[in-house]
């Protein structure tokens, strides 16, 4: 299968050179209009196969094979077997699911906001002077581009463990919380923070905001006497509020995700109580641990049903808070 | 604690607020950049301090880096290296370093190729359906991935492409990441059309416009792509374990789970080193192109 779609798309440039030749000798003689319609469409199509390969094989069809089998039991090796809205209903009575869901709640709605707002404060503090700025921005960024790997979380979990960086500073200050890793209370705070550590990524979109903010509409708030917090108020958020809906989204949906920092900081386990157990790594387990196939596909339904509606709902929302004029993109 | 000093940004700004002498304006222009300055520096120092926490840990023995609190290696030995290159499961540690390199080189060319001819299309041909394929496009980027992990594996183990590199590659050459053709749209779409069109006129069909204008005037969005295609196949995780059983075939990110989970208490320092040895390809990009990076972030909001 591989070979003959690398090939497809290997061979899709030579082929959509086939048309033009005849066609571009004709020119002279005045060409139809209807063939160079129809030139541009064998070759869109030609250049989009690879595309359209992928679309079609690995994301729609697997879309749809993942919704039948929601309804389904599969174990991967006998044939799935019809069970109706079982999975659905199991769903409700499963502990662990319910904690899962609630966990990554927590996360997406805790922890967004508190990286975007990091995010926003810094960017606003590089905004302030350009002089210099440009190391800063280079530091904020360098951990967005490492903090979903697997070493960031191995040195994130030895940082919080007992008696690591973090366990031994706080008991110098005198506050005593052991380690995080092993305290189902302290796990979720942890991996927020490592969330937050990771608000370089929207802070330079941010930033790329608000420098094109016309510097005029800040000079006639201060004309009309506003303070710093009204500037922010009535200039700064309403300007910036096409970035912040762009990083809202971005982040929220990629927050749901989360999975192999979750992963690795419970060696796989979801543990210490499940403190650790995100819908992805639940989803995982379920499907290759447990081999429950249709189990955890009827979980990534409703999760992309979820997804959809918050987005929805933040793309109805929008036209109350987002304000697209000026020249702001 | 990062949270709290960003706090201060919105009152900073207090202080280039206009003050009726010039003479004190300055003044508290020098100070607000010192006070700016200060800031900064304290919250790089937070920000950067797990980094630099993780390479000096890595020089400590393994029984210092759980409970000594100070930063700098008291003892600096280079044994938990020594440990890491002797390799884990009787594999040596550049068969990890290796397999990583080639899915990641693979992605890399995987990307750029199809990437570019479907944003080419989008961007440049007009034919019919492709208004709806972009908005299909665009779609496929809130798309979470859940849905489609678990047929996606069904279709590459009914093919018996389970433990090979198959199936982290083919999903590369076939555009299925829409921000590399997302951002290639967006960059062709600024390329004037003029040139196109003269290229056009003098009988080029769409390949050669395609190969000899369009791919290299938007070479600086080809190295983006192609370092973030790097990257994030050097970092992916969960595609790996997905796909791959063996460990000769681990990347570098199996391998340090590998290392996570199964060593002891005493390798924890080996641990930490291969950690750090894992991130060195990453950090010589970002040295080398913290400005494409960056510039790519701010532009595309592409995501690090």
């Amino acid at each position: 299968m591989t070979t003959t779609q690398r090939q497809a798309s290997d061979s899709a440039a030579p082929l959509g050179s086939a048309p033009s030749g005849p066609t571009s000798n004709r020119r002279a003689g005045g060409r139809p209009k209807l063939s160079e319609k129809k030139r541009d469409g064998i070759a869109g199509y030609l250049f989009l196969t690879p595309w359209l390969i992928g679309f079609f094989v690995l994301t729609l069809g697997p879309m749809l094979i993942s919704l039948y089998l929601a309804f389904t039991k599969y174990n991967l090796f006998t044939d799935p077997e019809w069970i109706g809205l079982d999975n659905f209903v199991r769903m409700f009575n499963d502990p662990q699911y319910q904690q899962s869901v609630q966990i990554t709640l927590i996360y997406v709605l805790v922890g967004t906001p508190i990286k975007l707002a990091a995010a926003l404060g810094v960017a606003m503090l590089l905004n302030y002077r350009s002089k210099g700025s440009g190391f800063f921005r280079s530091a904020f960024y360098a951990p967005s581009l490492i903090g979903a790997s697997v070493s960031v979380a191995i040195v994130w979990r030895a940082m919080f463990n007992a008696d690591g960086p973090v366990d031994s500073g706080l008991s110098v200050l005198g506050v005593d919380l052991g380690g995080w890793v092993g305290n189902p209370a302290l796990v979720m705070p942890m991996m927020i923070l490592l969330a937050v550590w990771q608000f370089g990524a929207p802070m330079v979109i941010f930033l790329a905001g608000l420098k094109q903010i016309p510097g005029e509409l800040y000079e006639a708030a201060d004309v009309d006497g506003a303070g710093p917090w009204r500037k922010f108020k009535s200039v700064t958020l309403p300007m910036l509020s096409p970035v912040i809906f762009f990083n809202l989204l971005l982040e929220m949906i990629g927050a749901f995700q989360i999975f192999a920092s979750a992963f690795i900081i419970s060696s796989g386990t979801g543990g210490p109580a499940g403190s650790t157990n995100f819908y992805t790594v639940y989803l995982y387990q379920r499907a290759f641990g447990d081999l429950q196939m249709g189990y955890a596909s009827a979980m990534a339904w409703l999760l992309l049903v979820v997804v959809g509606i918050v987005a929805f709902i933040l793309f109805r929302t929008s036209k109350f808070w987002v304000h697209y004029g000026g020249d702001l993109k | 604690m990062t949270t709290l000093d960003t706090e201060l940004a919105p009152v900073l700004p207090v202080d280039g607020k206009p003050v009726r002498s010039k003479t004190s304006w300055k003044k508290r222009k020098t100070w607000a950049t010192v006070i700016w300055a200060v800031v900064l520096v304290a919250i790089v120092a937070v920000v950067l301090y797990p980094l630099l926490w993780m390479v000096l840990a890595s020089f400590k023995p393994s029984a210092d880096i759980n409970g000594n609190v100070a930063l700098f290696p008291e003892n600096p030995t280079i044994q938990n290296y020594v440990k890491v290159l002797q390799g884990i499961g009787g594999i040596p540690v550049y068969t990890f370093f290796l397999n990583s390199l080639l899915l990641a080189v693979g992605s890399v060319i995987g990307v750029i190729i199809s990437s570019s001819m479907a944003a080419y299309a989008f961007a440049r041909v007009r034919f019919a359906g492709s208004k709806v394929f972009f908005g299909l496009m665009i779609a496929t980027l809130l798309l979470p991935f859940h849905v489609l992990i678990i047929p996606q594996y069904i279709i590459f183990q009914r093919l018996g492409l389970v433990d090979t590199f198959v199936p982290l590659l083919v999903v590369k050459f076939l555009a299925t990441e829409a921000f590399f053709v997302f951002l290639m749209v967006q960059f062709i779409r600024n390329l004037p059309m003029e040139l196109d069109e003269a290229a056009r006129i003098d009988g080029a069909g769409h390949p050669r416009v395609f190969f000899s204008i369009t791919l290299p005037l938007i070479k600086p969005a080809l190295v983006t792509s192609a370092i973030f295609a790097f990257i994030w196949s050097w970092n992916d995780f969960l595609g790996p374990l997905l796909y791959l059983n063996s460990t000769d075939k681990y990347p570098l990110p199996l391998a340090l789970r590998l290392y996570n989970d199964q060593t002891s208490v005493s390798d924890y320092g080996a641990t930490i080193a291969i950690s750090v040895l894992a991130l060195i390809p990453i950090a010589l990009f970002f040295f080398i192109f913290q400005r494409f990076l960056v510039e790519g972030v701010a532009t595309q909001g592409l995501k690090g």
